[in-house]
């Protein structure tokens, strides 16, 4: 080993509080890139290898009731691939021990197993035995939330008739990855909702559906033009009551699942960032000061005749040692960390299996970006060793040059004592290095900010949404169109308090050369199950006439108050007419449009009907109500709002609480790494001066003040810019994610101010305290007796 | 002033120090006795290693010797915890560097402010600068004056305090002639108008001509101690 590859270790050993910071703080940084872009890749392949070997279809309708002559047209459309049908019907379910009804949709497979689109993956158990009607497969998120394994019998009321049926299989779907209902529930509640699939002629026969079907599936060719597609099959299923074709851009399952997928990628890219910008200003820092320090020895290396180049390659070399532990152990914890990570988007995106494996693309990126945080931050501390030319160098370092700042001119300084002066004016006299670390330490602040913010957002969103606007304890959603007075049979079932009736049609609207389909609710005027919520959260009254759109699909059609749209019936009579826009209001669910009920009767040329109705429930007989409905024919499903919010809560905490976790873990170590590092340096850099006041008679607790006092001040200053930086990636955030099925709102509780607050004040006490411990090891004739 | 009146500041008695350094074991001062008494001006001669400079930071305080006693006044601070020293410091002893010391970020006011903020019965930090002929220069940062002037900021604001000792450590060793005269003059007069015990520490063989007792150590030990009955004013002295 050369003596200049022996100084290096021997330094590095001694200065090895520092390297442990950056170390842990590259480590971080690393092991989250890796992490999360393994997790990516492997969510993206798992999704490809799925979405290839269960067929899953490119453009989806739904229908009344066609024949399969109309399949055979389709089938003939340029592009089309292949054609599958079904029947897919929601019903009222009874499940086993489960009090509220549950919602099941029946989806029609051959009777004979052979390869289909949107195909079922078994996980358990068998596909159902020919002639055996009563054997289905259940979808596997609901057989495991309710406990559900083969040969266990679920009831279900098909066409108004009670049927058992048995469980033969467990089974996945790619058009269920992510397993919701749709319309209005965009967040999986698996107790009460779940995939039922059943063979065809059993389905035909209960809903009166042989020869028909009212799905349909198509698959593409490579060189169709979806748009095209979807175009010709509205033409051809409009006369069997189509709801509109559509591709997976809008199927459910697809969007949130490309959503997270997408958003991943982003957030691998971006939080890394973070850390490794953070690494950088450690560097930075340490190697600066390192450079300083040892510029006689830099002189005197250039008096012997090393060259720049070698002593710059002997710096860059310590920088590079610095950093080798905290990435291999990176990538070492970023791979097997990501394996759990990519685990947990299991609980809501179901793979029949994932695809993770060692990526060495990822690994060598993650080893390209921490050499490169490594260069970046040890360049300034470079460039100074290199050109330092050596008479110069031998010279001590010109003395620290303090000039009256804007301390004085402000008169600020006659209110501080001696002690607190040499630190403003040290923080004064080096804003850049103050800046710097007070950037660092406020990333520490932003992370722990945008950690809580997904909870305090979903909170804010649920309490909204389920508590503001939406105000009934249950909705009751009847099979089909009821009249009017069906609400008065629901009103006198025991428990219900007060029932207010609502008739919902789908729809959809028009302006321009923009549609988005959705589904008016025509609400009671008289009703308070159901708010309109304009943005400052002031309840509005509903318009009599006129349709009332959310800011969000009036956005996406770009209408206003008072313009017109064109609205294209979606059931029954499938009649198109024009409606104003009344109103505007704010919701952070869906896409949602409301009218007075009776001028969506009229608009819709029919009496007093309704399709269900929001109920006010005696939670006392609540259960008993429930198990009323789920024996209910007419009623095809029930949501009960705590149950629909206890089953969000508990499925998004878990997932939630392990991001925070980690995040604030690692904001930690920021926090630390950062407060540590000043600390430190502020010892090695002020240990003259806290050595004349120890001579002078000052205590071990009063100087530490000198040299905690600027980490203090630094911490204190770093903590608000924290949250406005905080603040700012939360807004990001909200923007990345603005969507059509939800909206993040953009809501920081002063919990979660005050928990950054905490954990990073917490985290530098801790590190300060480790640093004032090395004061008691400080030689104060040693130090005094030698030239500055 | 005669020495052999008044009582003794400090009293030590075959005090040694041993430093490990290493693997050996240097003796820095080998049973040394010695008596300061109040308001002398004593300087202590000796080449490099000769063990004045930790003699002194055992009488101020800094060090502990490893054998003997030390006395200040009744008191004895051979047995004194870090605590007890850092008081001791903080109310009775002056040290003057070498190397100045100051606080680069203070002015000369606050350098001296500094002190009198913790100590008993200051005078005030104006009159301090002022002994030492540095009031006009009191707001200034340490950077903006000469070496000279940084040194009589040190003794202003070791005196700040009215010490009963002041201890200087080769005060005129980073100095040229001429400033290095202006700063014993400031000692000299400190010990004369305020009747501060003092010791001076030097390898500088004139500056023996200020003192009142001469005190020549060599290897650890003391070889020599007399008192000086031809007492210059440090502008008589000349090297």
């Amino acid at each position: 080993m050369t003596i200049l590859n022996r100084k290096v270790f021997r330094e590095l050993a001694r200065m090895r509080g520092q390297v442990i910071a950056i170390t842990l703080v590259m480590a971080c940084g690393i092991m989250l890139y890796v992490s999360s872009r393994h997790t990516y890749i492997s969510l993206l392949k798992s999704q490809e290898s799925y979405y290839a070997t269960y067929r899953f279809a490119d453009v989806f309708a739904g229908v009344k009731r066609a024949p399969a002559s109309a399949a055979e047209e389709i089938a003939r459309i340029p592009g089309v691939s292949s054609v599958r049908t079904r029947i897919v019907m929601d019903v009222n379910l009874d499940v086993p021990g489960l009090d509220e009804p549950a919602t099941g949709r029946l989806v029609s497979m051959p009777e004979r197993r052979r390869p289909v689109l949107n195909d079922v993956a078994i996980q358990e158990g068998r596909y159902p035995a020919v002639g055996r009607p009563e054997e289905v497969i259940i979808s596997e998120a609901f057989a495991k939330a309710n406990g559900l394994a083969p040969d266990d019998r679920i009831g279900a009321v098909i066409n108004g008739r009670q049927k058992a049926l048995r469980v033969v299989g467990i089974g996945l779907s790619p058009e269920y990855v992510y397993e919701v209902q749709g319309t209005g529930s965009i967040f999986p509640d698996n107790l009460r909702f779940g995939v039922i699939w059943m063979a065809r002629d059993a389905l035909g026969a209960a809903f009166d559906m042989e020869g028909g079907f009212n799905d349909l599936s198509v698959a593409l060719s490579s060189d169709a033009r979806e748009l095209d597609v979807i175009d010709r099959m509205d033409l051809v299923l409009e006369p069997y009551g189509s709801t509109g074709a559509y591709g997976r851009g809008s199927q459910i399952s697809h969007r949130f699942l490309m959503d997270e997928i997408i958003g991943l990628s982003v957030s691998s890219n971006f939080t890394p960032a973070v850390f490794l910008g953070i690494a950088a200003l450690l560097l930075h820092i340490v190697f600066s000061r390192m450079v300083r320090a040892q510029r006689d020895q830099i002189a005197i290396m250039k008096a012997f005749g090393y060259n720049y180049l070698t002593i710059g390659w002997h710096y860059l070399k310590f920088a590079f040692l610095a950093i080798t532990g905290g990435t291999l152990l990176g990538i070492v914890g970023g791979f097997l960390l990501g394996r759990p990570l990519t685990a947990l988007y299991q609980d809501y995106y179901r793979f029949p299996d994932l695809v993770y494996e060692l990526n060495y693309e990822v690994i060598a990126l993650a080893a390209v970006i921490s050499v490169s945080a490594a260069f970046l931050g040890t360049l300034h501390a470079l460039r100074s060793a290199m050109s330092l030319p050596p008479a110069e160098a031998m010279r001590p370092d010109s003395p620290a040059h303090f000039r009256p700042l804007a301390m004085e001119r402000l008169g600020v300084h006659q209110m501080l004592t001696p002690v607190w002066r040499m630190i403003f004016r040290n923080m004064e006299r080096k804003p850049v290095k103050t800046l710097l670390s007070a950037f660092g330490i406020a990333m520490a602040v932003a992370i722990l900010v945008m950690g809580r913010f997904t909870f305090d957002s979903i909170e804010y969103l649920i309490d909204y949404q389920f508590r503001t606007v939406q105000r009934d304890d249950a909705a009751v959603v009847f099979a089909g169109p009821r009249p009017a007075r069906a609400r008065f049979e629901l009103s006198h079932l025991p428990g219900v308090v007060r029932s207010e009736p609502y008739r919902a049609v789908p729809v959809r609207l028009r302006a321009g050369h923009i549609a988005k389909q959705t589904a008016i609710n025509g609400l009671d005027p008289a009703g308070e199950l159901r708010q309109l919520i304009d943005r400052d959260g002031q309840a509005l009254t509903l318009p009599p006439e006129g349709v009332v759109l959310t800011r969000t699909l009036a956005d996406l059609l770009a209408v206003r108050e008072g313009d017109l749209v064109d609205v294209e019936v979606l059931e029954g009579s499938r009649m198109q007419g024009r409606l104003p826009v009344s109103l505007l209001v704010d919701e952070l669910i869906g896409i949602s449009a409301y009218m007075d009920n009776r001028a969506l009767n009229r608009f819709l040329g029919e009496g007093s009907t309704i399709s269900g109705a929001y109920l006010s429930v005696d939670p006392l007989r609540a259960d008993a109500l429930y198990r009323t409905l789920k024996e209910t024919p007419a009623v095809a499903g029930v949501a009960v709002r705590e149950a629909v919010i206890k089953g969000f809560e508990d499925s998004i905490a878990e997932s939630t609480s392990a991001t925070t976790f980690t995040l604030t873990v690692f904001a930690c170590i920021i926090a630390c790494g950062m407060v540590y590092n000043g600390a430190r340096i502020a010892l090695e850099e002020r240990n003259r001066e806290m050595a004349s006041l120890r001579v002078l008679g000052f205590t071990e607790r009063e100087i530490s003040v000198v040299l905690l006092g600027e980490q203090a001040i630094v911490t204190l200053m770093a903590i608000p810019i924290g949250f406005l930086i905080g603040w700012g990636l939360c807004y990001l955030a909200v923007n990345a994610t603005a969507q059509e099925l939800y909206r993040m709102p953009l809501v920081i509780t002063g919990k979660t101010y005050a928990f950054a607050f905490l954990v990073v004040s917490a985290a530098a006490v801790v590190s300060a305290y480790v640093v004032h411990r090395q004061l008691r090891h400080l030689d104060m004739i040693g130090v005094l007796k030698v030239q500055e | 002033m005669s020495t052999v009146q008044t009582e003794p500041v400090f009293r030590a008695r075959s005090i040694s120090k041993v430093y490990r350094m290493g693997e050996v074991d240097v003796s820095a001062l080998r049973g040394v006795d010695l008596d300061l008494y109040a308001g002398e001006l004593a300087v202590f001669l000796g080449a490099s290693g000769s063990g004045k400079s930790t003699l002194l930071n055992i009488l101020g305080g800094l060090d502990v010797p490893s054998g003997g006693q030390v006395f200040y006044r009744e008191r004895e601070m051979t047995g004194a915890d870090e605590s007890e020293r850092t008081g001791f410091r903080r109310r009775s002893v002056g040290f003057v560097f070498q190397f100045y010391n100051l606080i680069p970020s203070l002015t000369a006011l606050e350098n001296v402010e500094l002190v009198t903020e913790i100590a008993e019965d200051p005078m005030p930090a104006e009159d301090a600068l002022s002994l030492v002929g540095l009031q006009p220069r009191m707001h200034h940062f340490p950077a903006q004056m000469s070496g000279g002037e940084q040194q009589r900021v040190a003794i202003a604001r070791a005196i700040a305090k009215r010490p009963e000792v002041l201890l200087c450590d080769e005060p005129t060793g980073a100095l040229d002639y001429t400033t290095g005269k202006r700063v014993l003059e400031v000692i000299e007069k400190v010990n004369s108008t305020l009747g501060t015990t003092t010791a001076v520490i030097t390898h500088n063989a004139a500056i023996a001509d200020m003192a009142d007792r001469v005190i020549r150590l060599r290897s650890g030990e003391i070889v020599e101690e007399y008192a000086n009955k031809a007492k210059k004013r440090p502008d008589e002295l000349s090297w």
